[in-house]
């Protein structure tokens, strides 16, 4: 075994931007959940997100393009779930699911023209002199400014539900719609809302898998990262920080384990591949043991509201 | 009334339909573990799928399902599909082995082919396979003499024999031309994802291997391969199943290319003509069934000249890729010199050869 030839710089820059997707992915999810409404279509709106972004960077030749068109794409996927979840009241979870295989049908069939291109994807930023910095300049000044936007959005949330009158609304709605309809707030609105950005965020988690992480279209691409983002939301306990925290931790151990079979670790592959589930999982299951309670799930989460009830 | 009408209309089609059932198209049924634009592994079967219908026409049908987990789903994908009425199915991974088995002992009057397996319990199941093992020599060859770090990469799927067998070709033939080369293999344990596979690529890339050869079916580790040379890298890369010729002539220096359309036109002539029967089919380069896409120019003129003489021999039948003296990885000798194996041995092989560090997870 070789150790010495995984580089803890690279190691550490290359878990980043592995885990941006689902922590753009989960960040979402979780401001929808604490709206007391449960998608589980993350999967179709993030391969919307990455089909609707991709092509709108070739076409326009310009990433940045690419991300507004995979947040409107994945938003406008979203509030298809809303209107019929919230105006049409139908079940959350079947339609959350028929979100989903309608994302992965309708994905593939627009990207067809799609396979194979490559588009310009987004560009390392370059600090000068902090770029060039031993470690903590590729670390910490050398990503692409999505991961710094992704890291941004989780501040942002975190003090939007924290402190804002606005975020206290959307969390008394996810609480008890009764009492936040009696008390006047609209709550159909509140939560069509919250639907919508869910989608945008995980519209821009499937864009970075297609513009920056892999960088190409291909049908099916999330493979799956949608269910670990909502994986996440849930074991963090809806709580930003500790999605955060749950992202890296996924993100990190992939990239790990691929590194340490590289480097030809006497460590049995199938527990190294197992490895992200099972860390991930503990860790989360852990922290919230001993936060002990308050980090439970939104009261009326997945409980369908209608004014007359 | 309304009852009445629906049931004599329903028995009147029932009958039109028993009347017409000779002329009734062969209905051909594909089971895929990706999605059909994958650009590698599954875009190439379907390829056969749209030979067939090509070939015969109005005479035939043909239905797929893609993205199909290997597991207990595949079997209730299988039974569907036999129950709507297919009259041959392929099942197109190594891990629908158990399930097409399952299946098939319970439609006898379906014909099931198996890709890549070596299961055959019932009369009415049979296998095929390609020698993609011929194909990853040639790449070796090729990635011996280009690699300069002397590392060379394996992104494996599954350690199943398949991708062994690819692993060991290509390594001995690396070997044969560059001693110093060595063989680092990571598991990546799906056929498809293209986010692990770009990662596991990065991670290669990131510890100094500069030739990569995969066994997964995206075009990811040939982006991850590009924008690291973008970066001032120096890898290459091989298509896979699939000629994926958007990554040429760099890092894409050349492929290895399935060609699954004759055996399908084949077969599904046969369950035509009534003269269908269980048979296990394992054809390589000489075969047709692979194929060596173009080598780019990024590769030097005598190398690829040495290449297109490997493959020669391996068409004319004159040279085997496991041919003696080859050890096995604890030192025991596998093959004498001059010895080749049998097919049943190459079709189970589950040891590395002498040389490539690190265990075979089981």
């Amino acid at each position: 075994m070789d150790l010495s030839s995984i580089s803890p710089t690279l190691l550490i820059a290359s878990l980043m931007v592995a885990a941006t997707p689902i922590l753009l992915a989960a960040i979402g999810e979780m401001v929808v959940e604490k709206s007391g409404v449960l998608n589980l279509g993350v999967e179709g709106m993030m391969i919307m997100g990455a089909v609707t972004g991709f092509i709108a960077a070739i076409e326009t030749g310009s990433p940045w393009a690419g991300f507004l068109a995979a947040a409107a794409g994945g938003a406008v996927v979203a509030l298809l779930f809303g209107f019929l979840t919230q105006v049409l009241l139908s079940n959350q979870v079947a339609t959350g699911l028929a979100l989903t295989l309608f994302g992965l049908g309708v994905s593939s069939l627009i990207g067809q023209g799609y396979v194979g291109i490559k588009a310009n994807g987004l560009r390392r930023i370059d600090l000068g002199w902090l770029t060039d910095l031993p470690f903590v300049g590729r670390v910490i000044f050398g990503h692409d400014p999505m991961v710094y936007l992704s890291l941004l959005l989780v501040a942002l949330v975190w003090g939007f539900l924290k402190y804002t009158r606005a975020g206290l609304i959307l969390r008394a709605v996810g609480e008890s719609h009764d009492a936040a309809h009696a008390l006047g707030y609209h709550v159909r609105r509140v939560r069509l809302m919250a639907i919508a950005f869910g989608g945008a965020c995980a519209g821009l988690g499937g864009a970075y898998l297609s513009l920056v992480r892999v960088p190409q279209w291909t049908d099916g691409m999330t493979a799956g990262a949608g269910w670990i983002a909502l994986a996440i939301v849930v074991f963090a306990s809806w709580r930003a920080g500790r999605v955060l925290v749950g992202a890296y931790l996924f993100g990190g151990i992939t990239v790990l384990q691929l590194n340490l079979q590289t480097a030809g670790a006497k460590v049995s592959v199938e527990l190294l591949s197992a490895a992200p589930y099972l860390v991930t999982i503990l860790v989360l299951v852990l922290i919230s043991f001993r936060a002990g309670r308050g980090g439970d799930a939104p009261a009326d989460l997945a409980r369908p509201f209608h004014a007359s009830g | 009334m309304k009852l009445r009408t629906l049931l004599a209309g329903a028995m009147a089609l029932g009958l039109a339909t028993g009347a017409q059932a000779q002329d009734d198209p062969v209905k051909v049924g594909f089971i895929y573990v990706g999605p059909v634009g994958d650009g590698g592994w599954t875009y190439q079967h379907d390829q056969g799928r749209l030979a067939v219908e090509e070939e015969f026409g109005d005479k035939v049908e043909t239905v797929y399902q893609e993205s199909v987990p290997e597991g207990a789903d595949a079997e209730r994908a299988i039974t569907q599909m036999a129950l709507q009425g297919a009259d041959i199915i392929f099942t197109t991974s190594f891990g629908f082995m158990e399930a097409t088995n399952a299946v098939a002992a319970k439609f006898p009057d379906v014909k099931f082919e198996h890709a890549t397996g070596f299961m055959r319990e019932h009369p009415n199941v049979s296998t095929y396979d390609a020698r993609f093992y011929e194909g990853r020599a040639v790449l070796g060859t090729i990635a011996g003499h280009l690699t300069e770090t002397n590392k060379i990469g394996y992104i494996g799927s599954f350690p199943i024999p398949e991708n062994i067998q690819g692993i060991n070709a290509a390594y001995l033939h690396a070997r044969k031309v560059n001693p110093e080369v060595e063989m680092v293999v990571t598991w990546a344990y799906t056929w498809f994802d293209p986010a692990k596979e770009a990662d596991a690529a990065r991670a290669m890339i990131d510890q100094g291997v500069d030739v990569i050869l995969q066994h997964t079916d995206s075009t990811a580790p040939q982006a991850a391969a590009q924008e690291a040379n973008e970066n001032g890298g120096r890898v290459f890369t091989f298509g896979q199943a699939s000629d994926m010729e958007a990554f040429k002539p760099l890092p894409r220096v050349a492929s290895i290319i399935d060609n699954w359309a004759p055996y399908y036109i084949e077969r599904v002539g046969a369950v035509m003509d009534g003269t269908w029967e269980q048979q296990a089919t394992w054809a390589g380069i000489a075969g047709g069934e692979v194929e060596i896409g173009e080598i780019t120019d990024a590769v030097p003129a005598d190398v690829k000249a040495e290449a297109e003489e490997l493959i020669a021999a391996m068409a004319d039948g004159n040279y085997h890729p496991f041919t003696g003296p080859i050890n096995k990885q604890d030192g025991s000798v596998w093959l004498e010199e001059g010895e080749t194996p049998d097919d049943g041995e190459l079709a189970s092989m589950d040891f590395y050869v002498e040389g490539i560090s690190g265990g075979i997870p089981n």
